[in-house]
């Protein structure tokens, strides 16, 4: 799988991101610096987690509008995946690639832990090898994931199977309990209409290896591998 | 031309910080404050024709990027 991750003045999370993808797909992603406007030939395309331009404005806003940005959606216009992690969802919801905004946390608060997550769609690209229902652990590092949308949006997304990812206990409970953040139906990770990109605050390439605490994170890099195979 | 836009959160969007400000005025000994809504402003030097093409840049300005407009609603003023 050949894949290329977006850089950004800001990003700190794209080293975690390059040595994940190196590690589980056995190719280094090519880097893309954020004023390029124009791809390399990729069957992913990844923007990775940090504070891109220091969060000015709005998490995501000013990189949102940068060149490499409207290589992204041209990109996923082509049908081809794009996988936005963190500041990289606050990236996808800022430049209308996903619906919806992050907001500040509730409780106002930067997390910085381990939650679970319910795999809610696994029919895609992102999700396949994971089991509908399953629950598995994800690191969580962020200031600025309180997913919000409208009650029109809330419900396009839900009737068309559109949450990959619900925040929820070990047990799998969903509820306001283990709503880290205050996203709308404890909403952690959505897709694009078609289905091809996914933006997600938790951070799954921080639990690739037994070092890590876990491998839960890997089963999204598994999926994209057998996806693109 | 000088303007000021004010970018504020929409109507039944929740605003965590408003309502943290709201109760360090309540510590504060304020009483009598009803609510608070946090928002930002923006003040642009800009060079137009007229006013209705200032009028025009300001509104691509806050669609396009000063505010979201998922969340948030914009006014603009001409100042001068």
């Amino acid at each position: 799988m050949k894949s290329a991750i977006i850089q950004f003045p800001g990003l700190n999370r794209d080293r975690d991101m390059i040595a994940a993808l190196t590690k589980i797909t056995g190719q280094a992603p090519e880097l893309v610096w954020h004023r390029e406007s124009a791809l390399p030939e990729v069957d992913l395309v990844v923007i990775p987690g940090g504070f891109s331009y220091g969060d000015y404005l709005r998490a995501g806003a000013i990189a949102a509008r940068a060149p490499s940005i409207k290589a992204v959606k041209k990109h996923a216009e082509a049908g081809k995946l794009v996988l936005g992690v963190c500041n990289g969802f606050q990236i996808l919801t800022e430049s209308g690639l996903l619906p919806g905004a992050l907001m500040r946390n509730r409780d106002l608060k930067f997390l910085c832990k381990t939650v679970h997550l319910k795999a809610e769609n696994t029919d895609t690209p992102f999700t396949r090898a994971y089991a509908r229902g399953q629950v598995v652990a994800c690191p969580i590092a962020h200031h600025d994931g309180n997913y919000f949308i409208d009650e029109v949006g809330l419900k396009r997304l839900e009737d068309k199977d559109r949450v990959a990812f619900r925040y929820c206990g070990a047990d799998g409970a969903v509820n306001d309990d283990t709503n880290p953040n205050g996203s709308v139906n404890n909403i952690a990770g959505i897709l694009n209409e078609k289905g091809n990109v996914l933006g997600m605050m938790p951070h799954p390439e921080n639990l690739i290896e037994p070092a890590h605490g876990g491998q839960d994170g890997r089963i999204l890099f598994q999926s994209l591998l057998e996806a693109v195979a | 031309m000088k303007a000021r836009v004010t970018v504020t959160l929409k109507n039944g969007v929740l605003d965590p910080q408003g309502k943290a400000i709201e109760g360090a005025l309540g510590s504060l000994g304020f009483d009598g404050v009803g609510s608070v809504r946090q928002g930002k402003v923006f003040d642009v030097e800009l060079t137009a024709g007229s006013e209705g093409e200032a009028q025009d840049k300001l509104k691509s300005m806050c669609e396009q990027l000063l505010a979201n407009t998922v969340i948030e609603d914009y006014a603009i003023t001409l100042v001068e």
